[in-house]
């Protein structure tokens, strides 16, 4: 793990990857407001006094939260999904199939509010993002971007390879807790006809 | 209590400090962009500094007072009138009931921050008053005959004068450079440093876009998506620096060349397009 400078109010811990950056993230939010990337945690707080506090820490015990495990019914009806398939060298069933084939992981937030970015997926699905992003892009939306999954909790412009789409609410303002999706939880796509 | 909305200029929103602290949620703090004025003028009309204020882009906005209230204008600078009448902004005003305070075009800097003694009392969403452009959430921007609900007022009034902070044709601000200046030539780090950016017309909100040269990267490749901070200065593929606003998505996958110094964010609310941008090295 390195730590970079991210202005005078912050720093970004660079973790070697998603696993070491939750074990940081899981170790660090009750002392700093912190928060998860892929493979980074920016923890806030004066540069200096996080530097000293990280120095003496240790995250090899540190145990990520458990999420819940939710199931995602989708329709394959993406206006990408043939585009993806060809980028990969496959047939859109064969998307769809890896696509569901093995579950998903909430890495972390961002992009809009109730937005988390699915990790673990398999492989072969990457695909870059979008060269022009669209304009806009309908609530619901499944995309791929690198390596990532996710869906748009509402409408917003939007760059990554849209592939289907999900009645299922990301985001709801009257709900207690209004995100549906946390980092940790597990994600299972399943094809609706 | 309230203020009625006459007209709400080109675009009037509802700003706190904002709501920090819900990343993980996929939500930004938003808030005020120019945080030093909105601390003025609460101060002004004696308010807690985190009292909800308006924050009115360009001039046009016009308040009648339901029944008599003080208010302080900080921010741009520019013609203020109560009734026709000139009024001196950074300065506490008494409002009386039925006159019109109007927010004139700026003759220097864009946002106008209006507070009233006793903070715009509307509703909270997640703990902030705040409308976030980005993520469309919070009170919704203002349109005419809205009527803002008014707190009690709780402290002293201030007879105190702020002179405006903006500046005419540009600022500089202070940056650290990283996380990702290592993701840029040293060429491209040096031009950062040294080019006077000019403001593009599509900046917001979320990010003051400048004009300039490219900055060069020295690696290719995606960056995995990080979180950004308020005065990110993220370069996007055209090699053109965006300096996150407010609004800014909480994460993003375009390296971050440098951070703008936070309490120097502020000014960046007061430039208007075609202004010159300088970034300072600052090593904290």
């Amino acid at each position: 793990m390195r730590i970079l400078p991210c202005g005078d109010t912050a720093v970004l811990l660079d973790c070697d990857d998603a696993d070491e950056a939750r074990r940081w993230h899981a170790r660090l939010r009750d002392l700093f407001p912190a928060a998860l990337g892929a493979c980074t945690v920016l923890v806030r707080g004066n540069p200096a006094e996080v530097r000293a506090a990280l120095g003496g820490l240790d995250v090899s015990a540190a145990e990520p939260p458990v999420g819940r495990e939710i199931e995602i019914p989708v329709v394959y009806d993406g206006p990408d999904l043939e585009p993806v398939a060809h980028l990969m060298g496959v047939d859109p069933s064969e998307v769809v199939r890896r696509h569901c084939g093995r579950p998903w992981t909430v890495g972390f937030a961002g992009f809009a509010p109730g937005f988390a970015y699915l990790t673990g997926g398999d492989p072969l699905l990457d695909v870059p993002r979008l060269e022009r992003p669209r304009p806009r892009v309908d609530a619901g939306s499944v995309g791929l971007a690198g390596r990532f999954s996710g869906i748009y909790p509402r409408p917003s412009p939007g760059g990554w390879r849209l592939i289907g789409h999900t009645d299922v609410t990301l985001w709801d303002l009257d709900r207690d807790d209004p995100a549906l999706l946390h980092p940790g939880d597990v994600v299972r796509f399943v094809e609706a006809r | 209590m309230s203020l009625r909305v006459i007209d709400p200029g080109p675009l009037s929103l509802l700003e706190d400090l904002g709501r920090p602290g819900l990343v993980d949620l996929g939500v930004g703090a938003a808030g005020a962009f120019d945080r030093a004025a909105l601390r003025e003028a609460n101060s002004l009309v004696g308010n807690r500094e985190d009292a909800a204020i308006v924050e009115a882009l360009g001039g046009g906005l016009a308040v009648i007072a339901v029944e008599s209230h003080v208010v302080a204008v900080t921010g741009a600078a520019g013609p203020v009138t109560v009734d026709g009448r000139a009024v001196t902004s950074g300065r506490a005003i008494a409002l009386r009931r039925g006159e019109i305070l109007r927010l004139g075009t700026p003759v220097v800097g864009l946002r106008w921050t209006l507070a009233v003694a006793g903070g715009f009392d509307v509703e909270e969403v997640l703990g902030s008053r705040s409308y976030d452009t980005m993520a469309a959430l919070g009170p919704t921007p203002l349109e005419r005959d809205r009527v803002l609900p008014v707190g009690r007022p709780a402290g002293p009034v201030s007879t105190r004068t702020y002179p405006p902070l903006v500046t005419s044709g540009g600022v500089e601000v202070r940056v650290v450079l990283g996380p990702r200046d290592d993701w840029f030539t040293p060429e491209a780090v040096a031009a950062l440093l040294s080019t006077p950016w000019t403001v593009d017309p599509v900046s917001d909100r979320i990010g003051v876009r400048l004009d300039g040269p490219a900055l060069a990267r020295s690696r290719s490749g995606e960056l995995p998506s990080e979180p950004v901070v308020r005065g990110s200065i993220q370069v996007t593929t055209s090699g053109r620096p965006v300096v996150l606003g407010p609004d800014h998505p909480v994460t993003g996958g375009y390296p971050v060349i440098g951070v703008v110094v936070d309490a120097d964010t502020d000014r960046l609310a007061q430039v208007r397009p075609g202004d010159v941008v300088r970034f300072r090295r600052h090593r904290p």
